[in-house]
C-alpha cells in the first residue's frame, strides 16, 4: 500500500524496516521510528476518535505529550491498555489500536447526537443533568454515560508484565534533552558531576530535531547527536530516553517513568515493561521546553486543525505531510517556519498572520520563497466534519474586534500557532511560585523553592543563543559547587534567524449571526461559551471555574488549554492574567501506568512471607496454611477428605484427651537484659514483677498510655538480669518499638537493653493430659514432675544434644509445655516430639484448633485485645496492681472505664446448641425492636466447643458482669441470622484452672 | 518522600522511619498525683501546628533509635535532627 502523505528521503525514520499494524481492524504500513500517529497520518488517516462529551470527530492536534485528542486503546502481545496517546506510542510490528469514545463506530457514533443537543450539555452538565430522579442515576443515566463515554477499557486480566522500581542518587538531574538540557548536562559532566539526563521521547535533541539552526558549524540535530554520543561514553553520566520525569516531590526527590518495552512487540525475557526511578538529586535542571498554544476559532476541533509545530515535526522527523494544501494561521514567526518547511518540500501553504506588518529574517525568507502571506487575517471557522475541507477566513481590525468580509478558501489542514507556553509543571510541583511574563503572555518559574533551576524555553527564553549560554554556565556553576572542579567548556557559536514579536491575540471573535463552537479544552470539550456560563453563574476563582467546566481536568491536564482559558476569564473579568492566577499543577505530568507505580509489590510480593523452621514438615504433612500477619501458619493438618471444621475439631479434641503439638515459633520474642530489667518490666506491665524468682514465668498485660490493652504474653526470668518476653504474633514489632520508646526517651536512666529474638528461637507447644509423658521421654534426665517443674516454671534441658528451654505455660488451658530451641534445630525438635509422642497418640494441631481451645477456656487473644478494651473488659483486672504505677494506669480512672455497667467479656451459647454464631454479630435484647436496635455488644470469637460438642462464643457486652444467665439474641444482618442465645461465663471449660496445674 | 538525617546513621529516606508524634510532650513522672486535665493533655490533647514542629521519629529500619526532628509541617522543610538525649536548642 502506498503512503500518499509520506515524503521520500525526509525524516529520521528507518525506511529499511517496514512495519505492519492495524487501526480499527484495518491494516496499514509504517516504518521503524514512526509513532502510531505519524504512521496513520502517512496513510492519510486523520479521524482517530470521538470527543468525550459531544462525540465530535477527533484527529491529531500535537505530536507528543501535549496531545489532547489522539487517545487509543492499544493491543500488544495479548494484552490491552487504555489511554495511550497515538502521538507517543512508537510503532512496532503487529501493533493494533482502536478508537475510544466511539459507539458503535468511529465513523457512525450515536453519542454524536450530543453534538446537536449541546445546548443541553453546557458547563456543569455533570452537576445539573442526570441528577433527578435519583433512581434514574443507577439504572439509566450512569450505564448510558459509561457506555457512551470513557477513555478506553482497562484490562481485567492479571497483568503478566513486570514493573521495576529503582532508587538513584545524583548530583544533577536534568529533565529534557533539548538545547538547554544538553548544554547543562555537558558542562556538568565535564566537571565530573554525576549526571542523569532524561528525555521523554525516543530521540534526544528536543527542538533541535526540527529547527533550522546551526551550532558550532553543524546542524542543530548533528550537534545534539555529537553531545549525546560523548555523554554516553562518560562513566559519570546516565542518559535515558523514553523516560518521563513526572513528579517533583519533597526534598528534591523526583520520579521518572522509563518505558523499557512499550516500543517492542513483546517485552524481552527478564526485562520489565516499565521502570520507575526514584531519584534524589542535589540539583535539578528543568529543561522541559515549551508547548505551542493554539489560537481559538470556530470549529477549531475539526480533524486537520493542529499545532503548527506538530506539522513541522511530522514533516522533519517522520517525513509526513499532514496536508497537501495547508493553511497556516499564526500570531508569531513560528508559523512561518512550518510554512517554509512545507514550501521547501513542494507543498504551497498559505499564511494568515493576525499581525499587521511584522518584519523579521524568518518572514523575509518566507517572502523570498514566494509563500502567499495574508496579514491582519484570521481563520474564523474551519469547515468540514470528519476532516477540514476549507476555512472561512476574514481580515481583522487592529483592535481585533471587527472581522472583515468572510471568504472561504480550500485547504486540507489548518496549522495554528498562538505562540509558546513554557512547561513549568515540574517547577510548580516543586513549590515554585510562578510569575507571569508579559512579553510572552505566559507563566514562568519564579524564585527556586527547592534546589531547582529552570532553563531555556521552559523559563521563557526562546533565543537559542541565550539558552546555550545560560545553560552551559548553569551546568558548570552547579557542578562546580558539588565537585569543586571547574573545567571550562567553550560555548559553540550559534546561527539562528531572528524572530519578531508575537501578537497578543488568542481568540477570534464570532462573526455576527454565527454560533460556532470555539473550543478551549479539546479533550474535555470545554468551549468559550462554557467558561462564559460559569462566570455568569457566579464562579470566580479559577480553581472553581476549572472544576465546574472541567477545563484542564482531562488526562492532558490542559497542556494546550490552560492559558487560553485564563485569558478568557481575565478578559471577561477585566482582570490581567496574573490576577486570575493559574490552577495548581500536580503530579503526574502525564498519565502513568498503575503497574509502574505498584512495581513488584504485587500478589505474594506485596508483603514478605515468613515461614517457621518447621514449615517443610508441615507441608509434607498436609498442612493447610493461613496468613497470620506476615507469617504462614498451619491452620489444620488435613486427613483424607476432612474439611476445616472436621480437621480442627479432631485436633482440638485430641489435645483435650491425649496430647497435641503446635508450632508457636511465630510468637514475638524479646530478650531483655540489664540490672534494671525487673524495674522496667514492673513499669511496662500492669502486674507486679519485682519479686519474680529466677526460673519462673509470669503472665503479663501491657497497656498503652490511654489505658487500652496493648498486648499480653508471658515473660520468664532466665537469670538474675535476663528476661525472655513473648508477645502476640501480630504485635511483636509494635511492642519492641514501645519498649525502645520508654527506654530511650522516657527512662534513659534505666540500664536495660532489648532486642528481638523472634527468629532466633523455634517453638513448639505440647499440650494435653499426656504432655508430661511426652516431655519426660524427650528429657529423660530431668525432673518434670508437678513438683520438679510446676505451672509457670522454667528449666533448661538437653534435647539429645540440643540446648532447649522448657516453659510450663499454657494457652490451651491443658497441662502444657513450650519448648524452644535455636531455630536451626527446630525441625530436629519437632521430629523428636512426633517420634516420642507417637505412643501417646500425639497429633499436630493448627491455629484453628488452637483458637477453639483458647476460646472455650475464655483466654483472650487479638479479637478481644482489639485496641478498644481495657483489662476489666477482658476479665484481667486481677492483674492490675493497685500498689505501683505503670504505663496507662492513670487512664484507668476515667469515668467511662470505671462505669458500673462497663462492657465485659462473657460466654455465649445458642439455645438450640446447634447454630454456629458468626463472629462480629451483634447482641440485642429484643430481636424485633425497631431500628436502630440498641446494641449490647459484639461476638469477638466463635468456635465449636470440643468439650461440650456445641457452639460456643466469646462476646464483649455492656454490663457483662450482670448478664450471666440472660437470654439475648445474636443478630447478623450480613448473614441474615437471628439466633436466641444464653449468656454464660467466659470460662466455659475448667473455670477453676485445675488442668494447667495438674 | 522526605530525606531525613538520622543523627546516628546519616541521610536516609523516609521509608526507613516511623513517625512518633509530638516530641515536646513530657510524660508525667510515675507515682505523681496529677489532675485529670494534666493527664488528658499528656495523652490526648495535641496542637495541630502549621509551621515549625518538634516531632519524634524512630529509625525503625536502621539503628532503631528514637530521634527528634524539627520540621515545618507545611513545607516539610527539616531544620535539624537530634538524638533522643540531645538538648533541643
Ligand atoms: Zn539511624
Amino acid at each position: 500500500m502506498s503512503q500518499d502523505f509520506r515524503l521520500e528521503s525526509v525524516g529520521l525514520i528507518n525506511r529499511d524496516k517496514k512495519l505492519s499494524f492495524k487501526f480499527n481492524g484495518k491494516k496499514y504500513f509504517g516504518y521503524e521510528g514512526d509513532t502510531l500517529a505519524s504512521a496513520l497520518l502517512a496513510n492519510g488517516v486523520h479521524l482517530i476518535g470521538r470527543s468525550f462529551k459531544y462525540h465530535r470527530p477527533r484527529g491529531f492536534f500535537g505530536a507528543g505529550v501535549d496531545e489532547p485528542y489522539a487517545i487509543v486503546q492499544l493491543y500488544r502481545n495479548n494484552e490491552t491498555e487504555p489511554n495511550i496517546k497515538a502521538t507517543e506510542q512508537e510503532l512496532f510490528e503487529g501493533l493494533e489500536a482502536k478508537s475510544v469514545n466511539c459507539w458503535p463506530s468511529v465513523n457512525f457514533d450515536i453519542g454524536a447526537i450530543n453534538n446537536f443537543l449541546k445546548i443541553f450539555l453546557p458547563a456543569g452538565f455533570y452537576y445539573k443533568t442526570f441528577m433527578w430522579p435519583k433512581s434514574f442515576w443507577y439504572r439509566i443515566y450512569e450505564p448510558f454515560i459509561r457506555k457512551a463515554a470513557g477513555l478506553g477499557v482497562a484490562s481485567i486480566k492479571h497483568d503478566k508484565e513486570r514493573y521495576e522500581h529503582k532508587y538513584e542518587y545524583c548530583d544533577l538531574l536534568i529533565a529534557g534533552s533539548g538545547p538547554s538540557g544538553l548544554s547543562s548536562a555537558y558542562a556538568a559532566a565535564k566537571n565530573g558531576a554525576k549526571v542523569i539526563l532524561a528525555e521523554d521521547k525516543p530521540r534526544f535533541g528536543g527542538s533541535l530535531l526540527t529547527s533550522d539552526v546551526n551550532i558550532g558549524n553543524q546542524s542543530g540535530k548533528d550537534w545534539a547527536e555529537g553531545i549525546i554520543a560523548e555523554l554516553k561514553t562518560m562513566p559519570n553520566v546516565v542518559v535515558k530516553n523514553r523516560s518521563q520525569i513526572f513528579g517533583y516531590y519533597d526534598h528534591n526527590m523526583l520520579v521518572m517513568s522509563e518505558k523499557v518495552s512499550d516500543h517492542l512487540p513483546k517485552t524481552k525475557k527478564y526485562h520489565p515493561n516499565k521502570r520507575l526511578w526514584y531519584i534524589r538529586a542535589k540539583e535539578v535542571l528543568i529543561s522541559s521546553g515549551s508547548i505551542e498554544r493554539p489560537i481559538v476559532f470556530g470549529n477549531n476541533d475539526t480533524p486537520g486543525v493542529m499545532l503548527s509545530s506538530a506539522a513541522k515535526e511530522y514533516l522533519k522527523v517522520y517525513g509526513v505531510l499532514v496536508g497537501k494544501n495547508p493553511l497556516i494561521f499564526t500570531n508569531n514567526d513560528s508559523g512561518y517556519e512550518t510554512a517554509i518547511e512545507f514550501q521547501k518540500h513542494g507543498v504551497q501553504p498559505v499564511i494568515l498572520d493576525s499581525r499587521k506588518n511584522p518584519e523579521s529574517e524568518i518572514i523575509d525568507e518566507a517572502k523570498s520563497l514566494g509563500i502567499n502571506i495574508k496579514n491582519s487575517y484570521v481563520v474564523v471557522a474551519a469547515q468540514g466534519y470528519k476532516k477540514v475541507k476549507s476555512a472561512d477566513i476574514a481580515s481583522i481590525s487592529d483592535d481585533k474586534k471587527q472581522l472583515g468580509k468572510i471568504e472561504n478558501i480550500k485547504c486540507d489542514c489548518i496549522c495554528v500557532s498562538g505562540f509558546w507556553t513554557p512547561s513549568i509543571h515540574l517547577a510548580s510541583q516543586s513549590g515554585n511560585k510562578t510569575k507571569f511574563k508579559e512579553e510572552i503572555d505566559a507563566f514562568v518559574p519564579g524564585n527556586s523553592k527547592q534546589q531547582e533551576t529552570t532553563l531555556g524555553a521552559a523559563n521563557g527564553v526562546f533565543s537559542l543563543e541565550e539558552t546555550l549560554q545560560t545553560s552551559f554556565a548553569k551546568g558548570r556553576e552547579l557542578s562546580k559547587k558539588i565537585t569543586n572542579n571547574d573545567n571550562e567548556v567553550s560555548v559553540p557559536n550559534v546561527v539562528e534567524k531572528k524572530s519578531s514579536e508575537h501578537d497578543k491575540f488568542w481568540c477570534v471573535p464570532l462573526p455576527t449571526g454565527k454560533n460556532y463552537k470555539r473550543f478551549l479544552d479539546f479533550q474535555n470539550d470545554v468551549a468559550v461559551s462554557d467558561i462564559e456560563i460559569a462566570l455568569r453563574e457566579g464562579y470566580r476563582s479559577i480553581e472553581h471555574v476549572k472544576r465546574y467546566t472541567t477545563l484542564g481536568m482531562a488526562t492532558d491536564q490542559g497542556k494546550t488549554s490552560n492559558l487560553n482559558g485564563l485569558q478568557l476569564v481575565s478578559d471577561i473579568e477585566n482582570k490581567v492574567v496574573p490576577a486570575v492566577g493559574h490552577t495548581t499543577f500536580r503530579p503526574p505530568y502525564t498519565p502513568i501506568s498503575i503497574g509502574a507505580i505498584v512495581g513488584r509489590e504485587v500478589g505474594k510480593h506485596s508483603k514478605p512471607t515468613r515461614k517457621s523452621p518447621m514449615h517443610s514438615w508441615h507441608e509434607k504433612n498436609n498442612a493447610v496454611f493461613v496468613d497470620a500477619g506476615v507469617w504462614l501458619r498451619p491452620r489444620y493438618y488435613k486427613r483424607g477428605n476432612e474439611n476445616l471444621f472436621e480437621g480442627s475439631k479432631r485436633e482440638a479434641k485430641n489435645v483435650r484427651t491425649n496430647v497435641g503439638v503446635c508450632d508457636v515459633t511465630t510468637l514475638g520474642k524479646i530478650d531483655i537484659k540489664g540490672p534494671d530489667a525487673a524495674e522496667f518490666l514492673n513499669r511496662i506491665y500492669t502486674n507486679a514483677w519485682l519479686k519474680l524468682p529466677v526460673g519462673k514465668a509470669r503472665y503479663g498485660v501491657m497497656l498503652r498510655e490511654d489505658g487500652i490493652v496493648m498486648d499480653d504474653g508471658t515473660t520468664t526470668r532466665i537469670s538474675e538480669n535476663h528476661y525472655h518476653m513473648t508477645t502476640t504474633t501480630a504485635q511483636a514489632a509494635n511492642v519492641l518499638s514501645h519498649l525502645e520508646y520508654y527506654l530511650q526517651l522516657i527512662w534513659p536512666e534505666l540500664n536495660v537493653n532489648v532486642v528481638s529474638t523472634t527468629e532466633q528461637w523455634a517453638g513448639a507447644a505440647i499440650a494435653g493430659p499426656k504432655s508430661r509423658d511426652v516431655l519426660q521421654k524427650l528429657f529423660p534426665n530431668l525432673d518434670v514432675s508437678n513438683e520438679g517443674l510446676p505451672f509457670m516454671g522454667y528449666m533448661e534441658g538437653d534435647l539429645f544434644g540440643v540446648k532447649a528451654r522448657i516453659f510450663r505455660i499454657s494457652f490451651s488451658g491443658e497441662l502444657a509445655y513450650e519448648i524452644n530451641v535455636e531455630s536451626d534445630n527446630g525441625n530436629f525438635m519437632w521430629q523428636k516430639i512426633m517420634e516420642f509422642g507417637e505412643e501417646f497418640k500425639i497429633q499436630p494441631y493448627g491455629t484453628e484448633a488452637l483458637s477453639t481451645l483458647r476460646i472455650e477456656m475464655g483466654h483472650v487473644a487479638g479479637s478481644e485485645l482489639d485496641g478498644r478494651t481495657i483489662p476489666y473488659d477482658n476479665a484481667l483486672e486481677g492483674l492490675v496492681s493497685k500498689k505501683k504505677d505503670f504505663i496507662g494506669k492513670r487512664s484507668l480512672q476515667r469515668a467511662a472505664f470505671i462505669a458500673d455497667d462497663r462492657q465485659r467479656i462473657v460466654g455465649v451459647v445458642p439455645l438450640d446448641k446447634k447454630t454456629s454464631i458468626p463472629e462480629g454479630s451483634h447482641l440485642v435484647k429484643d430481636a424485633n425492636a425497631p431500628l436502630p436496635n440498641p446494641k449490647l455488644g459484639h461476638i469477638s470469637a466463635s468456635c465449636w466447643s470440643v468439650e461440650y460438642d456445641n457452639p460456643f462464643s466469646l462476646a464483649i457486652i455492656k454490663d457483662g458482669k450482670n448478664m450471666i444467665g440472660e437470654k439475648l439474641f445474636v443478630m447478623s444482618p450480613l448473614k441474615n441470622k437471628v439466633i436466641p442465645v444464653e449468656i454464660v461465663s467466659s470460662h466455659y471449660v475448667d473455670p477453676k484452672g485445675e488442668r494447667v496445674r495438674s | 518522600m522526605l530525606y531525613i538525617k538520622c543523627p546516628h546513621c546519616g541521610m536516609r529516606p523516609q521509608i526507613e522511619f516511623s513517625y512518633g508524634g509530638d516530641a515536646s510532650v513530657k510524660r508525667p513522672e510515675l507515682n505523681k498525683e496529677i489532675s485529670d486535665q494534666e493527664w488528658d493533655d499528656f495523652v490526648y490533647n495535641r496542637k495541630s501546628l502549621r509551621g515549625k514542629h518538634l516531632e519524634l521519629w524512630q529509625h525503625i529500619s536502621g539503628c532503631r533509635q528514637w530521634i527528634k526532628i524539627e520540621r515545618d509541617t507545611a513545607t516539610h522543610e527539616i531544620f535539624k535532627t537530634f538524638k533522643a538525649d540531645e538538648e533541643v536548642a
